[in-house]
């Protein structure tokens, strides 16, 4: 924590990837008043009032996460915009998009801008996704331009599929006009009703009513078919997790429409075959699917089909989880193991390069929303920098992390690449 | 899975010979010749679930051990007033039960329970999950009318996926190598059901089902889980009720088991339940010196 009332700060000796620039190479990097004030060759820079070593590491443009339950307003015992955007920065993130399943849900300019207040206490920058229907009811859809012009970066019902064809259509012809993402939660809750993981061998053999991959793959199918048809329409599909989503929006991609989708790094991670029987820290929406759709996952995150690693951060009580499978919250903590997940599955695992990885985290997000001057270290962009030792074996310890939950499966892994330094505005928020 | 010893979950984690050991407890247990092997020991009858026969069997059996029995059901109870499972759970413990007989209608329940308490928790029914007990006395009732599980074929006719007892005598009798056939329509019978346990598989047929058939056991079929479905009541009734000409089928020494409550004339005729091959009362009786083993089994008193 050295530097925190100075200026301008000098990365220097690391190894910079920055994908949207195309810059794989060593490189020092000036941060100044917020931005990036200069990237040069080592040694080139001179002159700064606090310098940080990367000697060793891999200097990145700061980690974009598009998707955060930070559970404000109204579930502040699950966890807060201070707690979630402090485990955010421990796990390398820079920016997170909130999503709006709240209470009340975020459907409104007011709340908009109530979470981009700083009394809320972020330590990373926050960016509210807003309810695309009020009260998320998938009926009526909310005002997108005044949300948008709040600062709102995307709508969803997440949570919750918007169901309803013609609602959808609506929101998609909106959005497009506007140049607003629509996020889709793509379940069709016709078919998942009292089911609580992935239908296959293990739900029959554990006595769980299964959600079929059919369920989310027909959501996608025909949001795809929309997507398609309406000019200028932003769709992302959000923890997209079976094989035969991924079909379709191969096929949208295909048709150069604005299609845009992100995975977890549970889902290419865990399958069905690894939960532990009735611990609901396996338990989250969509399920950990069949090895196959992990496979699935894992080719198109290496083929580059996928735009973007996001973790749906979804931090519940101890009470909220410990409890009849069944019964229990779905969702799992996911901030602070998201990176070391990627490069030990991705990178040590299947040799994807680290340089596709850092774009998953970075330049992919961009794309996905409008988030103007990050996902990138070009002169002039916002100065933030997420510092990671991508060798570094660490063994994660849930019980000291800092969000306010601790529902995770990761608890006692190991893994492969720790986040050293996250910063943010120029400011370090965070070292190792 | 940390459970406390004694405790009795499931069948899919028994092994064989643990299986056979409770099986021969349950031989020397007689109801009419009480055993005083858990005097003074309070055994808890935990019911989320309405249960007639198999409540009844573990307190009639509880009792012949000499032990205390106290049932709490679900509604009148804290439990109605939202206390969690696992909070009934410690408060059961500190007014000193030692044994803790669980049916739920979650899946898992008892082993959630079971990893948070260090007394026995015994599964009378989890949901969609198990039902040990029934697996245990229908193995027992088997036994006692054929010689051993060798080479024996036993099909289950009726509502497999919603049925805790098909999954745990799936999993019994799979791991004395017994030949079981699944038979339903595709709703009530998924072809995935063949993935539980080895040597399982599935037929739509009855015929196919019951040639060379040494057991067949009916399961009940509840009209509105037909509801939405493919096949209604009379086709269900048409293709798959157990009457006295199809039984011919099944070979002639074969025997006729339902878990109960049975609804003549759907799921089997009148004749059937009332025949010669019927062994359905006999299971209700079984239950009892099975379920003495099972709770001797968990406090220790195996011998
Ligand atoms: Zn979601």
């Amino acid at each position: 924590m050295k530097s925190h009332d100075k200026t301008s700060l000098l990365i220097h000796g690391g190894h910079v990837i920055d994908p949207a620039a195309r810059i794989d190479a060593p490189m020092d990097i000036l941060l100044k008043d917020g931005r990036v004030a200069e990237v040069a060759a080592p040694r080139k820079i001179k002159g700064a009032d606090s310098r940080f070593d990367a000697r060793g590491l891999i200097v990145a443009p700061g980690f974009i996460d598009l998707h955060v339950h930070l559970r404000e307003p109204g579930q502040q015992h699950k966890e807060t915009i201070a707690t979630g955007t402090a485990a955010a920065a421990t796990g390398g993130f820079t920016s997170v998009c909130t999503m709006p399943n709240t209470a009340p849900v975020v459907d409104s300019v007011e709340w908009v801008t109530w979470l981009r207040q700083s009394e809320r206490g972020a330590v990373v920058s926050v960016f509210p996704i807003a309810a695309a229907t009020r009260a998320s009811k998938g009926a009526v859809l909310t005002d997108f331009a005044a949300l948008q012009t709040a600062g709102a970066v995307a709508v969803t019902d997440d949570g919750k599929p918007i169901l309803d064809d013609r609602v959808m259509r609506e929101a998609l012809i909106l959005g497009g006009e506007l140049n607003f993402p629509v996020v889709q939660h793509a379940e069709d809750t016709r078919m998942t009703a009292d089911c609580s993981m992935h239908a296959g061998a293990r739900s029959f053999r554990l006595g769980l009513r299964g959600m079929t991959a059919a369920a989310e793959a027909s959501i996608v199918e025909r949001d795809v078919q929309l997507a398609m048809q309406i000019p200028n329409a932003r769709l992302h599909v959000a923890h997209v997790s079976t094989a035969d989503a991924l079909k379709a929006l191969r096929r949208g991609k295909r048709n150069k429409s604005r299609i845009t989708f992100e995975v977890t790094p549970h889902h290419f991670t865990l399958s069905d075959e690894d939960m532990r029987d009735y611990d609901s820290n396996y338990k989250m929406n969509p399920p950990l699917r069949s090895p196959a759709d992990r496979e699935a996952i894992l080719a198109a995150l290496a083929d580059g089909t996928v735009d973007a690693i996001a973790t749906d951060h979804a931090p519940h009580a101890h009470h909220e989880k410990e409890m009849e499978f069944e019964r229990a919250a779905f969702g799992i903590a996911g901030l602070e193991t998201a990176l070391a997940l990627a490069i030990t599955r991705l990178h040590v695992g299947k040799r994807v390069p680290m340089g596709r990885i850092v774009e998953l985290f970075t330049s992919g997000p961009v794309r996905c929303f409008d988030l103007r001057g990050r996902g990138s270290l070009v002169r002039g962009s916002f100065a933030d920098v997420t510092i990671f030792d991508p060798k570094r074996k660490w063994t994660f310890d849930a019980s000291k992390s800092l969000s306010k939950s601790k529902n995770t499966p990761f608890d006692g892994w190991q893994l492969t690449g720790k986040v050293m330094a996250t910063i943010v505005g120029g400011k370090i928020v965070y070292t190792a | 899975m940390n459970a406390a010893r004694g405790s009795l979950l499931g069948i899919e984690h028994l092994e064989a010979a643990e299986i056979m050991k409770i099986l021969k407890l349950a031989r020397r247990m007689n109801p009419d010749r009480p055993r005083p092997l858990l005097k003074g020991r309070r055994v808890v009858l935990l019911f989320y679930e309405a249960s007639t026969r198999t409540r009844s069997s573990f307190e009639i059996a509880a009792k012949a051990l000499g032990a205390h029995t106290v049932l709490i059901q679900a509604s009148g109870s804290s439990i109605e007033k939202g206390e969690s499972l696992l909070d009934t759970g410690y408060t059961l413990r500190a007014v000193g039960a030692d044994a803790i007989v669980i049916r739920h209608p979650n899946a898992g329940a008892p082993q959630v329970m079971a990893q948070h308490l260090d007394v026995p928790v015994i599964n009378a029914g989890d949901g969609l999950h198990e039902h040990p007990s029934q697996a245990l006395l229908d193995a027992y009732t088997i036994l006692r009318n054929k010689k051993s599980f060798k080479g024996l074929q036993v099909c289950i006719v009726g509502d497999i996926f919603h049925s805790r007892v098909a999954r745990s005598a799936c999993h019994l009798l799979s791991k004395f190598g017994v030949k079981v056939i699944l038979c339903g329509p595709p709703e009530l019978v998924p072809d995935i059901a063949t993935t539980i346990a080895p040597g399982v598989r599935v037929t739509r047929h009855i015929e196919d089902a019951l040639r060379g058939t040494d057991v067949v056991m009916l399961l009940r079929v509840q009209k509105e889980r037909l509801a939405g479905m493919k096949i209604d009541l009379p086709e269900y009734i048409a293709r798959y009720q157990m009457t006295p000409a199809r039984l011919k089928t099944a070979k002639k020494d074969s025997i006729v088991m339902h878990p109960g409550p049975i609804i003549r004339g759907l799921e089997l005729t009148s004749e059937v339940a009332d025949g010669a091959q019927s062994r359905i009362l006999a299971e209700v009786q079984n239950g009892v010196p099975t379920r003495m083993a099972i709770l001797a089994r968990a406090m220790g008193r195996m011998r």
